[in-house]
Protein backbone atom coordinates (compact mmCIF):
# COMPACT_ATOMS: atom_id res chain seq x y z
CA UNK A 1 0.00 0.00 0.00
CA UNK A 2 1.45 2.97 -0.72
CA UNK A 3 1.46 5.98 2.29
CA UNK A 4 2.61 8.83 -0.12
CA UNK A 5 2.12 9.06 -3.85
CA UNK A 6 2.78 12.66 -5.81
CA UNK A 7 1.53 12.44 -9.70
CA UNK A 8 3.04 15.11 -12.37
CA UNK A 9 2.69 17.45 -9.47
CA UNK A 10 4.01 21.46 -10.73
CA UNK A 11 3.60 24.75 -9.06
CA UNK A 12 4.18 28.10 -10.19
CA UNK A 13 4.71 31.22 -8.26
CA UNK A 14 4.16 34.33 -9.25
CA UNK A 15 7.17 36.74 -9.11
CA UNK A 16 8.34 40.16 -10.21
CA UNK A 17 6.20 43.41 -8.99
CA UNK A 18 4.79 44.65 -11.71
CA UNK A 19 5.02 41.98 -14.43
CA UNK A 20 4.08 39.09 -12.62
CA UNK A 21 5.75 36.12 -14.85
CA UNK A 22 5.54 32.17 -13.63
CA UNK A 23 8.48 30.80 -11.76
CA UNK A 24 8.30 27.08 -12.03
CA UNK A 25 9.21 25.67 -7.95
CA UNK A 26 8.35 22.45 -9.06
CA UNK A 27 8.12 20.48 -12.17
CA UNK A 28 6.38 17.47 -12.92
CA UNK A 29 6.99 15.56 -9.41
CA UNK A 30 5.45 11.43 -9.57
CA UNK A 31 7.01 9.84 -6.77
CA UNK A 32 5.45 6.68 -4.36
CA UNK A 33 6.29 5.93 -1.32
CA UNK A 34 5.41 3.26 0.33
CA UNK A 35 3.69 2.63 3.79
CA UNK A 36 6.54 1.76 6.18
CA UNK A 37 9.23 3.23 4.34
CA UNK A 38 11.65 6.09 5.58
CA UNK A 39 12.11 8.13 2.56
CA UNK A 40 14.64 11.00 2.26
CA UNK A 41 13.85 14.05 0.34
CA UNK A 42 17.06 15.23 -0.96
CA UNK A 43 18.20 18.41 -2.24
CA UNK A 44 20.31 21.60 -2.14
CA UNK A 45 18.54 24.93 -0.94
CA UNK A 46 15.59 25.91 -3.47
CA UNK A 47 15.54 22.66 -5.04
CA UNK A 48 11.60 22.44 -4.16
CA UNK A 49 11.78 20.21 -1.14
CA UNK A 50 9.34 22.32 1.03
CA UNK A 51 7.34 23.58 -1.96
CA UNK A 52 6.55 19.41 -2.18
CA UNK A 53 6.03 19.11 1.70
CA UNK A 54 3.64 22.62 1.47
CA UNK A 55 1.33 20.89 -1.48
CA UNK A 56 1.46 17.77 0.43
CA UNK A 57 0.02 19.64 3.43
CA UNK A 58 -2.24 21.77 1.13
CA UNK A 59 -0.50 25.08 2.68
CA UNK A 60 -0.29 25.98 -1.09
CA UNK A 61 -2.63 24.17 -4.37
CA UNK A 62 -0.78 22.72 -6.98
CA UNK A 63 -0.92 24.61 -10.51
CA UNK A 64 -1.12 21.12 -12.10
CA UNK A 65 -0.95 17.43 -10.92
CA UNK A 66 -2.08 16.19 -7.46
CA UNK A 67 -1.32 14.27 -4.60
CA UNK A 68 -2.36 11.12 -2.19
CA UNK A 69 -1.66 10.38 1.76
CA UNK A 70 -2.92 7.40 2.54
CA UNK A 71 -4.87 7.29 -0.62
CA UNK A 72 -7.18 10.28 -0.15
CA UNK A 73 -6.61 13.19 -1.45
CA UNK A 74 -4.40 15.80 0.60
CA UNK A 75 -6.72 18.42 2.55
CA UNK A 76 -9.18 15.25 3.64
CA UNK A 77 -9.62 15.83 7.20
CA UNK A 78 -10.07 12.53 8.18
CA UNK A 79 -6.61 12.02 6.38
CA UNK A 80 -5.76 14.81 8.63
CA UNK A 81 -5.76 12.62 11.70
CA UNK A 82 -3.65 10.36 10.35
CA UNK A 83 -0.29 12.11 9.84
CA UNK A 84 1.97 14.70 11.26
CA UNK A 85 4.09 17.53 10.19
CA UNK A 86 7.23 19.74 11.24
CA UNK A 87 7.25 22.83 9.42
CA UNK A 88 10.99 23.65 8.27
CA UNK A 89 12.32 25.85 11.34
CA UNK A 90 9.34 25.80 13.08
CA UNK A 91 7.24 28.86 15.15
CA UNK A 92 4.83 28.59 17.19
CA UNK A 93 2.73 30.73 19.97
CA UNK A 94 4.98 33.00 22.40
CA UNK A 95 3.22 33.29 25.04
CA UNK A 96 2.37 29.51 25.38
CA UNK A 97 4.36 27.07 27.11
CA UNK A 98 5.64 23.95 25.55
CA UNK A 99 2.89 22.02 27.56
CA UNK A 100 0.36 24.09 26.33
CA UNK A 101 0.85 24.37 23.13
CA UNK A 102 0.87 20.47 22.44
CA UNK A 103 -2.12 20.49 24.80
CA UNK A 104 -3.64 22.71 22.28
CA UNK A 105 -2.68 20.94 19.71
CA UNK A 106 -3.67 17.56 21.08
CA UNK A 107 -7.12 19.18 21.94
CA UNK A 108 -7.48 19.77 17.55
CA UNK A 109 -7.54 15.86 17.74
CA UNK A 110 -10.01 15.31 20.33
CA UNK A 111 -7.96 14.17 22.89
CA UNK A 112 -9.08 15.52 26.63
CA UNK A 113 -8.76 14.94 30.10
CA UNK A 114 -6.03 12.67 31.27
CA UNK A 115 -5.31 11.15 28.02
CA UNK A 116 -4.29 14.25 26.61
CA UNK A 117 -2.27 15.34 29.33
CA UNK A 118 -0.63 11.98 29.52
CA UNK A 119 0.09 12.25 25.89
CA UNK A 120 1.75 15.77 26.31
CA UNK A 121 3.72 14.58 29.41
CA UNK A 122 5.31 11.40 27.39
CA UNK A 123 6.18 13.19 24.55
CA UNK A 124 7.72 16.40 25.85
CA UNK A 125 9.78 13.76 28.07
CA UNK A 126 10.54 11.94 25.04
CA UNK A 127 12.43 15.08 22.81
CA UNK A 128 14.31 16.04 25.73
CA UNK A 129 12.02 19.15 27.16
CA UNK A 130 10.52 17.91 30.03
CA UNK A 131 11.90 19.69 32.28
CA UNK A 132 10.93 23.07 30.28
CA UNK A 133 7.60 22.38 29.88
CA UNK A 134 6.24 25.33 32.24
CA UNK A 135 8.69 28.37 30.06
CA UNK A 136 6.80 30.10 27.76
CA UNK A 137 8.20 29.31 24.11
CA UNK A 138 9.73 32.64 23.72
CA UNK A 139 12.16 31.98 25.79
CA UNK A 140 13.15 28.56 23.53
CA UNK A 141 17.10 28.33 21.56
CA UNK A 142 16.24 27.64 18.38
CA UNK A 143 17.09 23.85 19.05
CA UNK A 144 14.43 23.74 21.75
CA UNK A 145 11.23 24.73 19.50
CA UNK A 146 13.04 22.61 16.94
CA UNK A 147 11.80 19.50 20.15
CA UNK A 148 8.72 21.21 20.26
CA UNK A 149 8.02 21.12 16.78
CA UNK A 150 8.65 17.28 16.45
CA UNK A 151 6.93 16.75 19.58
CA UNK A 152 3.47 18.57 17.94
CA UNK A 153 3.86 16.63 15.13
CA UNK A 154 4.02 13.02 16.99
CA UNK A 155 1.31 14.38 19.27
CA UNK A 156 -1.62 12.00 17.44
CA UNK A 157 0.82 8.94 17.11
CA UNK A 158 0.49 9.32 13.13
CA UNK A 159 0.55 6.32 10.55
CA UNK A 160 2.54 9.30 8.28
CA UNK A 161 5.13 12.10 9.75
CA UNK A 162 6.36 14.59 7.40
CA UNK A 163 9.80 16.16 8.39
CA UNK A 164 10.92 19.24 7.32
CA UNK A 165 14.79 19.48 7.75
CA UNK A 166 14.49 17.81 11.23
CA UNK A 167 17.42 17.95 12.12
CA UNK A 168 18.65 21.11 11.27
CA UNK A 169 19.09 23.56 14.29
CA UNK A 170 19.42 20.64 16.69
CA UNK A 171 22.93 20.51 18.34
CA UNK A 172 24.81 17.21 18.05
CA UNK A 173 22.73 15.06 20.85
CA UNK A 174 19.95 16.19 20.01
CA UNK A 175 20.73 15.06 16.09
CA UNK A 176 21.44 11.57 17.74
CA UNK A 177 17.74 11.74 19.93
CA UNK A 178 16.34 12.82 16.20
CA UNK A 179 17.47 10.38 14.30
CA UNK A 180 16.81 7.77 17.14
CA UNK A 181 13.37 8.84 17.25
CA UNK A 182 12.81 8.71 13.40
CA UNK A 183 14.17 5.06 13.80
CA UNK A 184 11.75 4.21 16.63
CA UNK A 185 8.73 5.72 14.68
CA UNK A 186 10.43 3.01 11.54
CA UNK A 187 10.28 0.10 13.67
CA UNK A 188 6.89 0.90 15.33
CA UNK A 189 5.64 0.80 11.16
CA UNK A 190 5.17 4.69 10.61
CA UNK A 191 6.04 5.91 7.36
CA UNK A 192 8.86 8.75 7.59
CA UNK A 193 8.93 11.13 4.99
CA UNK A 194 11.97 13.63 5.50
CA UNK A 195 13.62 16.73 3.89
CA UNK A 196 17.37 17.10 4.37
CA UNK A 197 20.55 18.80 2.50
CA UNK A 198 22.44 17.26 5.02
CA UNK A 199 23.23 14.21 3.05
CA UNK A 200 24.93 11.65 6.03
CA UNK A 201 21.63 11.82 7.83
CA UNK A 202 19.63 10.27 4.69
CA UNK A 203 22.25 7.66 4.49
CA UNK A 204 22.14 6.93 7.97
CA UNK A 205 17.99 6.63 8.22
CA UNK A 206 16.32 6.45 4.69
CA UNK A 207 15.39 3.20 2.70
CA UNK A 208 15.23 5.20 -0.67
CA UNK A 209 15.95 8.68 -1.47
CA UNK A 210 14.37 11.15 -4.05
CA UNK A 211 16.71 13.66 -5.29
CA UNK A 212 15.31 17.00 -6.57
CA UNK A 213 17.25 19.90 -8.40
CA UNK A 214 15.94 22.94 -10.13
CA UNK A 215 12.21 21.79 -9.36
CA UNK A 216 12.98 18.18 -11.00
CA UNK A 217 13.28 15.16 -9.79
CA UNK A 218 16.59 14.21 -10.68
CA UNK A 219 17.50 10.52 -9.19
CA UNK A 220 14.87 8.11 -7.05
CA UNK A 221 16.34 5.09 -5.42
CA UNK A 222 17.22 2.38 -2.85
CA UNK A 223 21.00 4.03 -1.57
CA UNK A 224 21.79 0.39 -1.49
CA UNK A 225 21.87 1.03 -5.60
CA UNK A 226 23.03 4.56 -5.43
CA UNK A 227 26.40 3.32 -3.61
CA UNK A 228 27.11 -0.03 -5.71
CA UNK A 229 26.78 1.99 -8.90
CA UNK A 230 29.17 4.46 -7.93
CA UNK A 231 31.98 2.06 -6.77
CA UNK A 232 34.95 3.16 -8.73
CA UNK A 233 38.18 1.79 -7.39
CA UNK A 234 40.10 0.82 -4.36
CA UNK A 235 42.06 2.36 -1.63
CA UNK A 236 45.07 0.81 0.05
CA UNK A 237 46.59 2.31 3.15
CA UNK A 238 49.75 0.55 4.21
CA UNK A 239 53.01 1.36 6.04
CA UNK A 240 56.15 0.36 6.10
CA UNK A 241 56.98 1.10 2.80
CA UNK A 242 60.52 0.68 2.09
CA UNK A 243 61.78 4.18 0.00
CA UNK A 244 62.94 1.84 -3.38
CA UNK A 245 59.25 0.32 -2.67
CA UNK A 246 57.66 3.90 -2.21
CA UNK A 247 59.61 5.02 -5.66
CA UNK A 248 58.33 1.79 -7.91
CA UNK A 249 54.72 2.53 -6.64
CA UNK A 250 55.04 6.23 -7.67
CA UNK A 251 56.23 5.16 -11.09
CA UNK A 252 53.13 2.68 -11.51
CA UNK A 253 50.09 3.79 -9.63
CA UNK A 254 48.92 7.23 -10.54
CA UNK A 255 47.61 8.55 -6.60
CA UNK A 256 49.62 8.00 -3.69
CA UNK A 257 48.82 10.26 -0.72
CA UNK A 258 51.19 10.49 2.43
CA UNK A 259 48.97 9.93 5.27
CA UNK A 260 51.15 10.57 8.26
CA UNK A 261 53.71 8.41 10.45
CA UNK A 262 54.55 7.03 6.99
CA UNK A 263 51.31 5.86 6.19
CA UNK A 264 50.31 6.28 2.54
CA UNK A 265 46.72 5.91 0.89
CA UNK A 266 47.11 4.11 -2.53
CA UNK A 267 44.24 4.61 -5.33
CA UNK A 268 43.58 1.62 -7.66
CA UNK A 269 41.28 1.68 -10.29
CA UNK A 270 38.26 -0.67 -10.26
CA UNK A 271 39.38 -3.00 -12.63
CA UNK A 272 42.68 -3.57 -11.23
CA UNK A 273 43.28 -6.66 -8.85
CA UNK A 274 43.84 -5.51 -5.53
CA UNK A 275 45.07 -9.01 -4.11
CA UNK A 276 48.27 -8.96 -6.17
CA UNK A 277 49.63 -5.49 -5.48
CA UNK A 278 48.97 -6.45 -1.64
CA UNK A 279 51.13 -9.40 -2.08
CA UNK A 280 53.35 -7.52 -3.72
CA UNK A 281 53.87 -4.91 -0.62
CA UNK A 282 53.31 -8.30 2.22
CA UNK A 283 56.59 -9.77 0.52
CA UNK A 284 58.36 -6.16 0.74
CA UNK A 285 57.72 -5.86 3.99
CA UNK A 286 54.92 -3.22 4.02
CA UNK A 287 51.90 -3.61 6.41
CA UNK A 288 48.37 -3.23 5.41
CA UNK A 289 46.23 -0.64 7.94
CA UNK A 290 42.77 -1.02 5.70
CA UNK A 291 41.77 -2.17 2.13
CA UNK A 292 37.99 0.00 1.18
CA UNK A 293 36.23 -0.27 -1.92
CA UNK A 294 36.08 3.19 -2.89
CA UNK A 295 32.35 4.10 -3.56
CA UNK A 296 30.95 7.67 -4.57
CA UNK A 297 29.12 8.88 -1.05
CA UNK A 298 26.08 10.37 -1.18
CA UNK A 299 27.66 13.96 -0.75
CA UNK A 300 29.39 13.20 -3.83
CA UNK A 301 26.43 12.16 -5.99
CA UNK A 302 24.74 14.88 -5.10
CA UNK A 303 27.25 17.82 -5.70
CA UNK A 304 28.16 16.30 -9.10
CA UNK A 305 24.58 15.01 -10.43
CA UNK A 306 22.91 18.61 -8.98
CA UNK A 307 26.21 20.77 -10.62
CA UNK A 308 25.85 18.60 -14.09
CA UNK A 309 22.26 18.59 -14.82
CA UNK A 310 21.84 22.16 -16.26
CA UNK A 311 18.84 20.14 -17.33
CA UNK A 312 17.67 18.41 -15.07
CA UNK A 313 15.65 15.26 -15.81
CA UNK A 314 14.72 12.04 -14.17
CA UNK A 315 17.75 9.52 -14.12
CA UNK A 316 17.34 5.67 -13.65
CA UNK A 317 19.27 4.42 -11.08
CA UNK B 1 -19.52 24.59 17.79
CA UNK B 2 -17.12 22.65 16.49
CA UNK B 3 -14.46 21.43 19.19
CA UNK B 4 -11.34 22.65 17.37
CA UNK B 5 -13.25 26.27 16.46
CA UNK B 6 -13.69 26.63 20.46
CA UNK B 7 -9.82 25.50 20.96
CA UNK B 8 -8.52 28.58 18.35
CA UNK B 9 -10.47 30.89 19.57
CA UNK B 10 -9.56 30.21 23.41
CA UNK B 11 -5.92 29.94 22.05
CA UNK B 12 -6.68 33.76 20.35
CA UNK B 13 -8.16 34.71 24.27
CA UNK B 14 -4.61 33.28 26.59
CA UNK B 15 -2.45 34.69 23.90
CA UNK B 16 -4.23 38.25 24.20
CA UNK B 17 -4.25 38.05 28.02
CA UNK B 18 -0.44 37.02 28.00
CA UNK B 19 0.11 39.39 25.45
CA UNK B 20 -0.92 42.33 27.85
CA UNK B 21 -3.57 43.57 25.79
CA UNK B 22 -5.97 43.47 29.18
CA UNK B 23 -3.50 46.15 30.63
CA UNK B 24 -5.72 48.86 28.78
CA UNK B 25 -8.00 48.08 31.87
CA UNK B 26 -5.59 49.74 34.27
CA UNK B 27 -5.47 52.56 31.88
CA UNK B 28 -9.26 52.88 31.80
CA UNK B 29 -9.44 52.79 35.37
CA UNK B 30 -6.81 55.56 36.04
CA UNK B 31 -8.51 57.67 33.22
CA UNK B 32 -11.51 57.49 34.77
CA UNK B 33 -11.12 57.77 38.44
CA UNK B 34 -8.41 60.92 37.70
CA UNK B 35 -11.19 62.21 35.04
CA UNK B 36 -13.89 61.86 38.25
CA UNK B 37 -12.03 63.61 40.37
CA UNK B 38 -10.83 66.51 37.84
CA UNK B 39 -14.77 66.84 36.79
CA UNK B 40 -15.80 66.88 40.38
CA UNK B 41 -13.96 69.64 41.22
CA UNK B 42 -14.59 71.88 38.22
CA UNK B 43 -18.36 71.41 37.40
CA UNK B 44 -21.51 71.45 39.70
CA UNK B 45 -24.15 69.17 38.83
CA UNK B 46 -23.04 67.86 35.53
CA UNK B 47 -20.19 65.36 36.38
CA UNK B 48 -22.43 62.89 36.21
CA UNK B 49 -23.51 63.20 32.74
CA UNK B 50 -19.41 64.26 31.72
CA UNK B 51 -18.27 60.66 33.39
CA UNK B 52 -21.03 58.77 31.65
CA UNK B 53 -20.08 60.59 28.51
CA UNK B 54 -16.16 59.63 28.86
CA UNK B 55 -16.76 56.46 30.26
CA UNK B 56 -18.50 55.42 26.70
CA UNK B 57 -16.42 56.89 24.76
CA UNK B 58 -13.39 55.14 26.20
CA UNK B 59 -14.92 52.19 26.23
CA UNK B 60 -15.53 52.30 22.53
CA UNK B 61 -12.08 53.80 21.50
CA UNK B 62 -10.07 51.41 23.52
CA UNK B 63 -12.42 48.86 22.09
CA UNK B 64 -11.46 50.01 18.89
CA UNK B 65 -7.92 49.97 19.13
CA UNK B 66 -8.08 46.70 20.45
CA UNK B 67 -9.83 45.20 17.66
CA UNK B 68 -8.49 46.93 15.00
CA UNK B 69 -4.16 46.41 16.19
CA UNK B 70 -5.02 42.73 17.18
CA UNK B 71 -7.61 42.09 14.78
CA UNK B 72 -5.50 42.83 11.54
CA UNK B 73 -2.47 40.72 12.99
CA UNK B 74 -4.79 37.43 13.83
CA UNK B 75 -4.12 35.92 10.40
CA UNK B 76 -0.69 37.89 9.34
CA UNK B 77 0.99 37.39 12.71
CA UNK B 78 0.46 33.64 12.18
CA UNK B 79 1.87 33.73 8.41
CA UNK B 80 4.65 35.49 8.84
CA UNK B 81 5.72 33.82 11.91
CA UNK B 82 4.87 30.57 10.19
CA UNK B 83 2.87 28.92 13.32
CA UNK B 84 0.34 28.65 10.80
CA UNK B 85 1.89 25.72 9.15
CA UNK B 86 1.22 23.23 11.92
CA UNK B 87 -1.69 24.23 12.66
CA UNK B 88 -3.38 24.09 9.26
CA UNK B 89 -1.64 20.08 9.27
CA UNK B 90 -3.99 19.02 11.60
CA UNK B 91 -7.70 18.12 11.10
CA UNK B 92 -9.20 21.84 11.11
CA UNK B 93 -10.55 23.26 7.95
CA UNK B 94 -9.34 27.27 6.98
CA UNK B 95 -12.96 28.24 8.23
CA UNK B 96 -12.76 26.70 11.35
CA UNK B 97 -9.44 28.73 11.66
CA UNK B 98 -10.76 32.32 10.71
CA UNK B 99 -14.15 31.34 12.71
CA UNK B 100 -11.79 30.45 15.22
CA UNK B 101 -9.92 33.57 15.09
CA UNK B 102 -12.77 36.37 15.11
CA UNK B 103 -14.52 34.56 18.12
CA UNK B 104 -11.41 34.29 20.22
CA UNK B 105 -11.08 38.52 19.52
CA UNK B 106 -14.70 38.52 20.04
CA UNK B 107 -14.20 37.05 23.27
CA UNK B 108 -11.14 39.08 24.32
CA UNK B 109 -13.33 42.42 23.65
CA UNK B 110 -16.40 40.95 25.46
CA UNK B 111 -14.09 40.73 28.65
CA UNK B 112 -12.56 44.27 28.39
CA UNK B 113 -15.80 45.96 27.85
CA UNK B 114 -17.77 43.98 30.61
CA UNK B 115 -14.50 45.23 33.03
CA UNK B 116 -14.85 48.87 31.74
CA UNK B 117 -18.52 48.62 32.27
CA UNK B 118 -17.95 47.71 35.75
CA UNK B 119 -15.22 49.99 36.33
CA UNK B 120 -18.05 52.58 35.04
CA UNK B 121 -20.51 51.82 37.53
CA UNK B 122 -18.30 51.36 40.33
CA UNK B 123 -17.47 55.22 39.34
CA UNK B 124 -20.77 56.28 38.83
CA UNK B 125 -21.93 54.44 41.99
CA UNK B 126 -18.69 56.13 44.33
CA UNK B 127 -19.69 59.93 42.96
CA UNK B 128 -23.72 59.42 43.93
CA UNK B 129 -22.31 57.85 46.93
CA UNK B 130 -20.75 61.07 47.50
CA UNK B 131 -23.35 62.95 46.45
CA UNK B 132 -25.35 61.66 48.87
CA UNK B 133 -27.97 59.97 46.81
CA UNK B 134 -28.48 57.89 43.51
CA UNK B 135 -30.93 60.58 41.86
CA UNK B 136 -30.54 63.92 42.60
CA UNK B 137 -32.31 67.11 41.63
CA UNK B 138 -30.83 68.46 38.21
CA UNK B 139 -29.54 64.82 36.93
CA UNK B 140 -31.56 63.90 34.09
CA UNK B 141 -30.82 59.95 34.73
CA UNK B 142 -29.89 58.29 38.32
CA UNK B 143 -25.88 57.87 38.57
CA UNK B 144 -26.32 53.95 38.49
CA UNK B 145 -28.16 54.22 35.04
CA UNK B 146 -28.88 50.54 33.34
CA UNK B 147 -29.61 52.09 30.04
CA UNK B 148 -26.10 52.65 29.95
CA UNK B 149 -26.02 49.02 29.02
CA UNK B 150 -27.77 49.51 25.82
CA UNK B 151 -25.16 51.74 24.48
CA UNK B 152 -22.29 49.12 25.64
CA UNK B 153 -24.25 46.67 24.42
CA UNK B 154 -24.39 48.82 20.54
CA UNK B 155 -20.75 50.31 21.41
CA UNK B 156 -19.38 46.07 21.68
CA UNK B 157 -21.45 45.23 18.04
CA UNK B 158 -19.61 47.93 16.70
CA UNK B 159 -16.74 46.60 17.76
CA UNK B 160 -17.80 43.14 16.64
CA UNK B 161 -17.83 44.81 12.89
CA UNK B 162 -14.52 46.40 13.80
CA UNK B 163 -13.14 43.16 14.78
CA UNK B 164 -14.91 41.44 11.22
CA UNK B 165 -13.09 44.34 8.68
CA UNK B 166 -9.98 43.83 10.11
CA UNK B 167 -9.98 40.20 9.91
CA UNK B 168 -11.50 40.09 6.51
CA UNK B 169 -8.33 42.93 5.34
CA UNK B 170 -6.12 40.85 7.10
CA UNK B 171 -6.66 37.40 5.11
CA UNK B 172 -5.35 38.97 1.92
CA UNK B 173 -3.16 42.44 2.99
CA UNK B 174 -0.59 43.20 4.99
CA UNK B 175 -0.93 44.48 8.66
CA UNK B 176 -0.62 48.35 7.67
CA UNK B 177 -2.62 48.40 5.06
CA UNK B 178 -5.20 46.59 6.80
CA UNK B 179 -4.99 48.86 9.49
CA UNK B 180 -5.60 52.33 7.54
CA UNK B 181 -8.49 50.71 5.80
CA UNK B 182 -9.92 49.37 9.03
CA UNK B 183 -9.63 53.00 10.62
CA UNK B 184 -10.46 54.25 7.47
CA UNK B 185 -13.92 52.08 6.68
CA UNK B 186 -14.62 52.83 10.52
CA UNK B 187 -14.60 56.42 9.86
CA UNK B 188 -16.53 55.91 7.34
CA UNK B 189 -19.12 53.87 8.58
CA UNK B 190 -20.16 57.23 10.99
CA UNK B 191 -21.19 59.17 7.66
CA UNK B 192 -22.52 56.37 5.91
CA UNK B 193 -26.47 57.68 6.26
CA UNK B 194 -25.62 60.54 3.95
CA UNK B 195 -24.80 58.50 1.07
CA UNK B 196 -28.44 57.18 1.12
CA UNK B 197 -29.68 60.68 0.42
CA UNK B 198 -26.99 61.48 -2.41
CA UNK B 199 -29.81 62.16 -4.85
CA UNK B 200 -30.75 65.18 -2.87
CA UNK B 201 -27.36 66.72 -3.30
CA UNK B 202 -26.63 65.47 -7.19
CA UNK B 203 -28.49 64.77 -10.31
CA UNK B 204 -26.04 62.46 -12.33
CA UNK B 205 -27.84 58.73 -11.99
CA UNK B 206 -24.39 56.88 -12.46
CA UNK B 207 -23.52 58.83 -9.07
CA UNK B 208 -26.43 58.19 -7.20
CA UNK B 209 -26.29 54.33 -8.10
CA UNK B 210 -22.73 54.62 -7.02
CA UNK B 211 -23.49 56.15 -3.75
CA UNK B 212 -26.40 54.12 -3.07
CA UNK B 213 -23.93 50.40 -3.88
CA UNK B 214 -21.81 52.22 -1.66
CA UNK B 215 -24.25 52.73 0.88
CA UNK B 216 -25.21 48.89 1.25
CA UNK B 217 -21.53 47.38 1.22
CA UNK B 218 -20.10 50.16 3.66
CA UNK B 219 -20.88 49.40 6.94
CA UNK B 220 -23.14 51.54 8.72
CA UNK B 221 -21.87 52.33 11.60
CA UNK B 222 -23.75 55.56 13.14
CA UNK B 223 -26.89 53.78 14.30
CA UNK B 224 -24.93 51.90 17.29
CA UNK B 225 -23.70 54.91 18.61
CA UNK B 226 -26.34 56.06 21.17
CA UNK B 227 -24.05 57.61 23.54
CA UNK B 228 -25.55 61.11 23.08
CA UNK B 229 -29.20 59.65 23.99
CA UNK B 230 -28.56 57.39 26.98
CA UNK B 231 -26.70 60.39 28.79
CA UNK B 232 -29.36 62.77 28.35
CA UNK B 233 -32.20 60.34 29.18
CA UNK B 234 -33.29 59.94 25.30
CA UNK B 235 -35.14 56.62 25.48
CA UNK B 236 -33.59 53.69 22.80
CA UNK B 237 -36.33 51.09 22.26
CA UNK B 238 -35.68 47.29 22.05
CA UNK B 239 -36.84 47.18 18.57
CA UNK B 240 -34.36 49.49 17.58
CA UNK B 241 -31.11 47.83 19.53
CA UNK B 242 -32.72 44.37 17.92
CA UNK B 243 -32.96 46.09 14.47
CA UNK B 244 -29.39 46.76 14.66
CA UNK B 245 -28.31 43.67 16.34
CA UNK B 246 -29.85 41.97 13.36
CA UNK B 247 -27.88 44.22 10.91
CA UNK B 248 -24.76 43.40 12.79
CA UNK B 249 -25.17 39.64 12.72
CA UNK B 250 -25.69 39.97 8.96
CA UNK B 251 -22.75 42.59 7.81
CA UNK B 252 -20.35 40.40 10.54
CA UNK B 253 -21.37 36.73 8.61
CA UNK B 254 -21.03 38.52 4.84
CA UNK B 255 -17.74 39.45 5.95
CA UNK B 256 -16.66 36.36 7.64
CA UNK B 257 -17.78 34.48 4.41
CA UNK B 258 -15.66 36.74 2.36
CA UNK B 259 -12.68 36.27 4.67
CA UNK B 260 -13.60 32.14 4.56
CA UNK B 261 -13.46 32.32 0.75
CA UNK B 262 -10.67 34.61 -0.04
CA UNK B 263 -8.52 32.55 2.88
CA UNK B 264 -9.25 28.74 1.76
CA UNK B 265 -7.63 29.80 -2.03
CA UNK B 266 -4.50 31.66 -0.20
CA UNK B 267 -1.13 30.06 -0.48
CA UNK B 268 1.15 30.32 2.21
CA UNK B 269 4.84 30.84 0.65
Amino acid sequence: MLAIRTDHLTKDFAVGIWRKRPYRALDDLSLDVSVGEVFGFLGPNGAGKTTTLKLLMQLIFPTAGRAEILARPVGDLAMKRRIGYLPESPSFYDYLTAEELLRYFAGLFGYKGQERDARVARLLDEVGIGKERRLQLRRFSKGMLQRVGIAQALINDPEVVFLDEPLSGLDPLGRRDARNLILRLRDQGATVFFSSHVLSDAETLCSRVAILAAGRLVACGRIADIHAFQVHGWELVVSSLSPSLLESLKQRLGKITPISDARYALELPLEAAPERLLDELIRNGAKLVSLTPMRQTLEDFFVERVARETHPRVVDL
Amino acid sequence: MRQVVLAIAVNVFKESVRDKVLYNLVFFAVLLTAASYLIGQLTAGQDIKIIKDLGLAATSIFGLFIAVFIGIGLVSKEVEKRSIYSLLAKPIRRGDFIIGKYLGLVLTLLVNVTVMTIALYAVLGYIALMAGGWMLPGWERPAVDPVLLTAIALIFLQLMIITAIALFFSTFSTPVLSAALTCGLYVVGHFNADLKNFENVIDSRPAIYTARTLYYLLPNLAPLDVKDQVVHGVPVSWEYVLLNAGYAVLYITALMMAAVLIFSRRDFK
